[in-house]
């Protein structure tokens, strides 16, 4: 079998931090990390291979050092790594970053195989839309499973795989034909530790670096900025309430200071008073 | 340099303006493209509440434009008459519905479809959907298939003067929101969660106009089948986002066992309780109690929140309680320009002493005095 995993380099947002004056981002310094969602992405798919045999690759789009990433992610045992990175892409929605995915691996195809599986994480923790993932498998024509919690079984000589999916209200069980996309639930499974012959290995890789001529992409209008058709027009903090908090004086004792907010609250929700007291005498 | 979400505008965006889709200029095929559409979300019967909340929503922008506000219904025949009923007593003018024995349970094939056939038949100039699992499954594809912008998890919904939607969200970082537009696509789509916007009031109106539409598939069609569907067992524990009360817990307080403190107040005022997300990811509360963009948008009466600081993306998915009480240690926290009530006190403290007071106020010793 052979399995694409899409993954993403992000911000540790841990480390986030906004300038206090002008309210910006600032991302200098601040140490990248892979998507934490995509690593279930990750061990799902090194699982799927070491059982059936086969390949994984990883692709991502970002910048030229998104390629640490890749090799970071490398070590937990993929056999190969591509990087998209090029200027055209700057800017890229969710339309164009799947239309620039779906040309490479696209391309990835072409160059070791057709891919059986193409894994995304269930979304980012920077962008968060989760809809990269439905987005390739749409261009890509393939079949899409989202929100997958659990593979149940892969049959790659009859084609065919069944999972179970995280739905409104339960799991759905799903079975449908190969080649498919799936978006991989957190927590369905925890990403192995690689072993040392894989780190040694990931350290000397050589990552494959396209650009999007390489990716085999001629229209590059379906890129970046000009490629997404959301465009962001204003960002802004939000503004305090108009009128201020209440403050409550601390008093001396936890007690008088909570007998004084147990106040003020009830003060400003009477019928929740009534509704509390209710409640509880039904008890 | 890249994001899979949307573009860091301030950054991205050339001086002058001189980007092309920057400027409305909105292609003749678009033109005819009219009206405000609200998917709704049947699951096994039920409208998910998420629907009549956008309904509300998709309202007040239909007025805004003077256009219709349909509902988009597509499920099995037998099972969707009610829904469509309901969505009528939630504001709508008229429904378009799909009713085919293929779409009885969710599958992405016959619903993107279905949905993509309809947006190219009728021609909305607004889409808007549930961000839920279902909702964002269905939103990807059919936005991919139809090309156009798609923008998720929005927190305000807004026509301006050139009638674009404005549709707001926060960026990543913490302290930010942006505004972004779908100005020379259409249909304009976007996705709100469950409980960001209010539930509407529910009318009595007589059934309105129906358009059905064909789905146009046998089951031979869809490669994709269902084996079965697990149902959750514990349905009645208590959900989050629909508790009146709800007391929270943030990194401020320190330690996982100090969120038992969170818990016994929660107990006390018979509600129910959360944390902030640095919580989850510490492991010190199950991610099913994360409240904000990634977690749970609240709406209770009364919301408590200790130890949390009010970064935007909790600050999203709280901003619709009717009262926010604020414990922090840190007087500048930006906690307090949203909260309606604050105290500047250690929470680790002052929340035994809250458990206390509330169960003396309730008790019912007091409540025979206060009633004798
Ligand atoms: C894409 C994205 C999505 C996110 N989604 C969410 C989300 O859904 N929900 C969410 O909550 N966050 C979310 N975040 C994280 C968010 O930006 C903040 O980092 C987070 O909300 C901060 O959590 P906190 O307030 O508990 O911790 P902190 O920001 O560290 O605040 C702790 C607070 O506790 C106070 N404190 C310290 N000690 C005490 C004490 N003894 N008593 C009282 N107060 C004390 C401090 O003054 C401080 O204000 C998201 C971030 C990103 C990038």
């Amino acid at each position: 079998m052979h399995i694409v995993v899409c993954i993403k380099q992000v911000p540790d947002s841990a480390q986030i931090r906004v300038h206090p004056v002008t309210n910006t981002i600032m991302r200098q310094g601040v140490p990248t990390i892979v998507n934490p969602y995509d690593l279930f992405a990750i061990e799902e798919a090194l699982r799927l291979r070491d059982a059936h045999g086969g390949s994984v690759t990883l692709v991502s789009m970002g910048p030229p050092n998104a390629e640490d990433t890749l090799r970071k992610a490398l070590a937990f045992g993929a056999d190969r790594a591509v990087l998209l990175t090029d200027r055209y892409f700057a800017g890229s929605d969710t339309l164009a970053t799947s239309f620039a995915l779906a040309s490479a691996i696209h391309k990835i195809g072409a160059t070791y195989g057709a891919p059986d599986i193409v894994f995304t994480g269930k979304q980012t923790i920077d962008g968060d839309t989760a809809q990269v993932g439905p987005g390739i498998a749409k261009r890509l024509g393939l079949l899409q499973l989202t929100y997958v919690s659990r593979i149940v079984s892969v049959d790659p000589d009859a084609g065919l795989i069944e999972v179970e999916r995280r739905a409104e209200g339960g799991i759905q069980q799903l079975r449908t034909r190969l080649p498919c996309l799936i978006t991989m639930l957190e927590g369905s499974n925890a990403i192995r530790r690689g072993t040392m012959a894989d780190a040694l290995k990931a350290a000397r890789a050589q990552v494959v670096i396209w650009t999007a001529a390489e990716a085999g992409i001629a229209d590059l209008t379906r890129c970046g900025l000009r490629g997404s058709p959301t465009v962001v027009k204003r960002v802004f903090a939000p503004g305090a309430r108009s009128d201020a908090a209440r403050m409550i004086e601390p008093a001396p004792t936890a007690r008088d200071s909570a007998d004084a907010l147990i106040d003020a609250i009830f003060s400003a929700q009477p019928a929740l008073e009534a509704d509390i007291a209710a409640a509880q005498a039904a008890l | 340099m890249t994001e899979t979400s949307q573009p860091n505008a301030p950054k991205a965006a050339p001086a002058g303006g001189s980007r092309a889709t920057m400027k409305k200029e909105l292609p003749e095929r678009f033109k005819s493209y009219r009206h405000v559409w609200v998917f709704i979300e049947i699951e096994r019967g039920q409208v998910h509440p998420v629907s009549f909340e956008l309904l509300g929503e998709g309202r007040k922008l239909a007025d805004k434009l003077g256009v219709e506000l349909a509902a988009v219904v597509l499920g099995p025949p037998g099972g969707v008459e009610e829904a469509v009923a309901e969505c009528f007593a939630y504001g709508a003018d008229l429904a378009y519905l799909i009713a085919d024995p293929l779409l009885a349970n969710y599958r992405n094939e016959p619903f993107s479809r279905g949905l993509t056939s309809l947006v190219d038949t009728y021609q909305p100039e607004i889409l808007l959907l549930g961000a839920t699992n279902l909702g964002r499954d269905l939103a990807g594809s059919v936005a991919t298939t139809l090309l156009t912008g798609l923008t998720a998890d929005c927190t305000e919904l807004d026509v301006d003067a050139d009638a674009s939607l404005a549709a707001t969200r926060p960026t990543f970082g913490g302290s930010l929101l942006c505004t972004i537009y779908t100005l020379n696509y259409r249909p304009q789509m976007a996705t709100v969660r469950p409980r960001v916007m209010p539930m509407p009031e529910r009318q009595h109106k007589p059934i309105g106009r129906v358009v059905t539409h064909p789905l146009g598939l046998v089951e031979d069609d869809i490669v994709t089948k269902i084996l079965g569907f697990l149902p959750d067992r514990d349905t009645n524990k208590a959900n989050l986002a629909y508790a009146d009360i709800v007391v929270a817990g943030g990194l401020g307080l320190g330690a996982a066992e100090n969120f038992q403190l969170i818990k016994a107040l929660a107990h006390a005022l018979g509600g129910d309780y959360g944390c902030s997300r640095p919580v989850v990811q510490k492991g010190w509360m199950p991610a099913e109690r994360q409240i904000g963009q990634t977690g749970k948008t609240i709406r209770p009466k009364l919301y408590i929140a200790a130890g949390i600081s009010g970064a935007i993306q909790h600050r999203v998915g709280v901003e619709g309680a009717d009262l926010i009480v604020a414990i922090n240690t840190d007087r500048s926290a930006p906690i307090f320009d949203f909260a309606h009530v604050g105290i500047v006190a250690d929470a680790v403290r002052l929340l035994p002493a809250l458990t206390d007071a509330v169960t003396r106020r309730f008790s019912p010793h007091t409540r025979d005095r206060l009633a004798g």
